[in-house]
């Protein structure tokens, strides 16, 4: 297990130093100078732009601005923000709690939701259950997140009134962040009301970023079921007569979920890249929003450090997920 | 059925609570995060609107709903015969806030001005870098050029000497980049090790106290009980940032907030029947243009840029790309401003008269290139689709257009060049309400290879904006002006297309609210009902 752990840490190396090179260079590839998008239309002289491309080390050679930044991070300086002059790294993970609080939320629920459904689907085939799941499990795949965010907005909030319209907590509430996890602070925070306040903010930005994961994580889930219902020691289970319960749940269950872990640890880039456009419809305040805006910006260090660790996390849970896999199924483990 | 009701109260109560919250709070649903709190520091609205409107003053205000200069926290002023001096009187008693980290031991004075200035111009001056020390506007109204020096004559007393003489001067100090800071706050900042706080967590002597800002989320302030004017009638005043427009709408109806800016333009039919939204509108303080290259031929000749002005039909652009909310433009100045010349008169739309005039001049089977905007702007809501009408138009004329654009860095830097090959769209929002802020920057000679986009200098045209330049007397000013825009008529430089409307919706309870001509949220004066 060490041996598998090692080699598995051996390989982030040569990915971490990858995804430093291509956040680095693809925000500089792209067109479009920040001072110049930073002085708009108004413009500036050729001095004070001079000044500033030597303020912000643009002019130095490419390879040596990378040399120093490489060089700050791994002193765990990720440089400072161009526009709000704030380090990278405390902006990060003042915004990130609100970002993993929800996705992990909408995991969650679609776990929760996904699996069971795709076990059901599987056992019912080809029954009406089976089909109104996935033909639902497809649209709510297809749907675009903007259009579904903001339907669930204008019925739940707008017609019926039965949630807020946007933002982490009513304005009511006002008490300093202690770990940035709003579900646990308002609760710390001891005011009442302040807790279900913050669950009624999660509950549609929570449906709207689980839709796409809950809906793979049914698919997936049906189609490993099926698979492993068809396997030699299910008939074998059921020849023993074994409560079907039992085999569903136990036998074939268990094994049917390697596949599903598999994606779910893939659905963390999809949660991210959905949690951007959830972020901004629903005024959430994390890295999702953080990130586009510094894209606009062309705010190199936010953008290089925030996809950094962004890639960091992605790689920390893909590793979890491998040793996930080594505790479901010791072949794995083994080999 | 028994576990879902009460689910459905818990949710309702919380919705409803923002609103029993509110009996003195005005929440204002914002676009975005600001960029920090120095307003020196920055060029965005949105972080104007979050900084030197609530927290700050300066030395003259503008008027809130008018660009007329009045007195702030100088009391009155005057300038010497030369131009070259201007003295402010300062007002006495004026305190600034305090927070955590500082209180203040003496009241507002002739160092906070200087400080004010000198952090911004001074490279000696220890805030000079802090921050980044980016300071746009200080630069971008050429103040390190024109400023001679700045003159403590005693506490109350400040004298700024110029170079040369400069009329928009005293606009130019009611701009947000002239906000005055405590130079006390700045020494204690400084001692302290923390001199970003002055970014942070700001100390002026405006309506409005800074609270606190959890980042893109909500910014809240407190009244300034020791305000030097009435207090504000609102205790508090908070900011739920919500850069989505439709959601912004969503909160405005379910009374989660009392003011919004900048409505979709497809929502606009819907907020006027609304019986939950006064919704307010002026004329913005910009104008949208297409720029030619008079430097090029054909475009060099004005008969044949006016022709080719003729060819636009501006109504149908006001209808597609505004979907109304926006006035046709005549002047390169849009009409809130003083000295505009409304006795000039427009090219009419006659596709007919245009082609004519085209063949008059030789010019045949001509093509060019359209430059449209990548950026949504409030002068140009979409110029793709401004572009691609206009196309259509020139077409119609035998002209034939192929519509460009770039990456918006590039599209400012590479439109800059004097041998640009097409006619650009863009435009300009005012900053002081002068208009030499508009004629000067965007047509005079020195503009050229720069912000004058049609890199056009005409000797009679640059001879009217520079006198005004020089000359105090508003009236005669006002005849300089008038006078430009019948040359800049007649030599066309640009088609001028449109000036945007701007629209405020708000809530019927919200009592006093001004929509501000130059794109400022203002809310000191405000009241609920």
């Amino acid at each position: 297990m060490l041996n598998f752990l090692l080699s598995r840490l051996l390989t982030f190396i040569p990915t971490f130093i990858g995804v430093t090179l291509i956040s680095f260079s693809f925000i500089r590839v792209l067109p479009g100078d920040p001072i110049i998008v930073m002085a708009g239309e108004r413009g500036m002289s050729e001095e004070r732009y001079n000044e500033l491309r030597a303020q912000f080390g643009f002019d130095q050679p490419l390879f040596s601005q990378y040399w120093d930044y490489m060089t700050g991070v791994l002193q765990g300086d990720l440089g400072t923000s161009f526009v709000t002059k704030k380090p990278v790294f405390d902006e990060f993970f003042a915004l990130f709690p609100a970002t993993l609080e929800l996705s992990l939320c909408a995991i969650t629920l679609a776990i929760l939701l996904g699996i069971p459904a795709g076990v059901i689907a599987a056992i019912n085939r080809g029954k009406f259950f089976d089909r109104a799941l996935m033909s639902s499990a497809l649209v709510g795949y297809s749907m675009p997140i903007f259009w579904w965010a903001l339907l669930m907005i204008i019925v739940f909030s707008g017609i019926l009134g039965w949630t807020p319209v946007s933002g982490r907590i009513s304005l009511m509430f006002y008490f300093d962040d202690v770990t940035g996890f709003m579900l646990i602070d308002s609760l710390l925070s001891g005011q009442a009301g302040a807790f279900k306040s913050a669950v009624s903010h999660l509950v549609l930005p929570t449906i709207v970023l689980a839709t796409i994961p809950l809906a793979v994580i049914a698919r997936q889930t049906r189609s490993a079921m099926l698979e492993v219902l068809g396997e030699d020691y299910i008939r074998t289970a059921r020849a023993k007569g074994l409560p079907p319960s039992r085999i569903t749940y136990v036998h074939a269950l268990r094994n049917a979920l390697i596949p599903v872990i598999t994606v779910i640890g893939l659905l963390v880039g999809t949660l991210l890249a959905g949690a951007i456009l959830t972020e901004t419809i629903f005024s959430w305040p994390g890295i999702g929003k953080w990130m586009v805006d510094s894209i606009y910006r062309r705010d190199y260090p936010v953008v290089q450090g925030g996809l950094m660790l962004i890639a960091v996390m992605v790689m920390v849970v893909n590793l979890t997920v491998d040793l996930l896999y080594g505790l479901i199924n010791p072949k794995i483990r083994k080999s | 059925m028994k576990i879902s009701r009460t689910v459905t109260a818990a949710l309702l109560g919380a919705t409803v609570i923002a609103g029993a919250a509110s009996a003195k709070t005005l929440v204002y649903c914002s676009e975005g995060s600001p960029e920090g709190f120095d307003p020196a520091l920055y060029t965005s609205g949105t972080t104007f609107d979050a900084s030197s409107h609530p927290i700050y003053n300066r030395l003259v205000e503008f008027e809130t709903g008018t660009t007329n200069v009045v007195p702030g926290l100088a009391e009155s002023w005057e300038s010497s015969e030369d131009g070259l001096e201007y003295t402010f009187n300062l007002r006495k008693g004026v305190k600034f806030h305090s927070n955590d980290a500082f209180t203040p031991t003496r009241d507002f004075n002739a160092d906070d001005v200087i400080f004010s200035f000198e952090r911004q111009w001074k490279e000696e001056n220890p805030y000079n870098q802090v921050s980044g020390g980016t300071w746009e506007y200080f630069g971008g109204m050429s103040m390190p050029d024109l400023l001679k020096e700045i003159v403590k004559v005693d506490d109350y007393t400040v004298k700024f000497v110029l170079n040369r003489p400069e009329a928009p001067m005293v606009a130019n100090l009611a701009m947000d980049f002239a906000s005055i800071l405590s130079a006390e706050y700045g020494d204690a900042m400084l001692a302290a090790g923390t001199p970003e706080q002055l970014n942070q967590a700001p100390v002026g002597t405006g309506p409005f106290k800074f609270v606190a800002y959890q980042k893109d989320a909500v910014i809240r302030y407190a009244a300034n009980p020791d305000y030097w004017q009435e207090p504000s009638p609102l205790e508090n005043l908070v900011f739920a940032i919500t850069p989505d427009a439709s959601v912004r709408y969503q909160k405005m109806k379910a009374g989660e907030c009392h003011v919004m800016p900048y409505p979709n333009p497809a929502d606009l039919e819907a907020m006027s029947t609304d019986e939950d939204i006064n919704l307010l509108q002026q004329e913005g303080l910009n104008v949208g243009y297409l720029a030619y290259n008079a430097q090029v031929a054909p475009f060099d000749n004005p008969k044949v840029r006016k022709a080719l002005n003729m060819a636009i039909d501006k109504n149908a652009i006001i209808d597609v790309v505004f979907q109304g909310a926006g006035v046709v433009a005549k002047n390169p100045i849009p009409p809130t401003i003083w000295s505009y010349n409304d006795a000039v008169e427009d090219d009419p739309y006659d596709p007919e008269a245009a082609k004519a005039a085209l063949e008059a001049e030789g010019v045949t089977d001509l093509s060019m290139k359209i430059w449209a905007m990548p950026v949504q702007r409030p002068y140009n809501p979409n110029a793709r689709r401004m572009a691609e009408l206009m196309q259509e138009d020139f077409s119609k004329i035998g002209v034939d257009v192929e519509v460009v654009s770039y990456e918006w860095g590039e599209y400012l830097s590479r439109s800059k060049e004097l041998d640009r090959d097409g006619a650009i769209l863009l435009g300009w929002t005012g900053d002081n309400g002068d208009p030499d802020n508009f004629l000067a920057v965007l047509l005079g000679c020195d503009g050229v290879g720069k912000s004058n986009r049609a890199q056009w200098c005409n000797e009679e045209f640059d001879a009217l904006i520079q006198k005004a330049k020089v000359t105090s007397d508003v009236a005669e000013r006002t005849k300089l002006y008038e006078e430009a825009q019948v040359v800049f008529k007649r030599e066309a430089p640009w088609a001028t297309i449109a000036h945007s409307t701007v629209f405020m919706p708000v809530r019927p309870e919200v009592e006093g609210y001004k929509v501000h001509p130059l794109g400022g949220h203002i809310f000191y004066g405000v009241d609920l009902k």
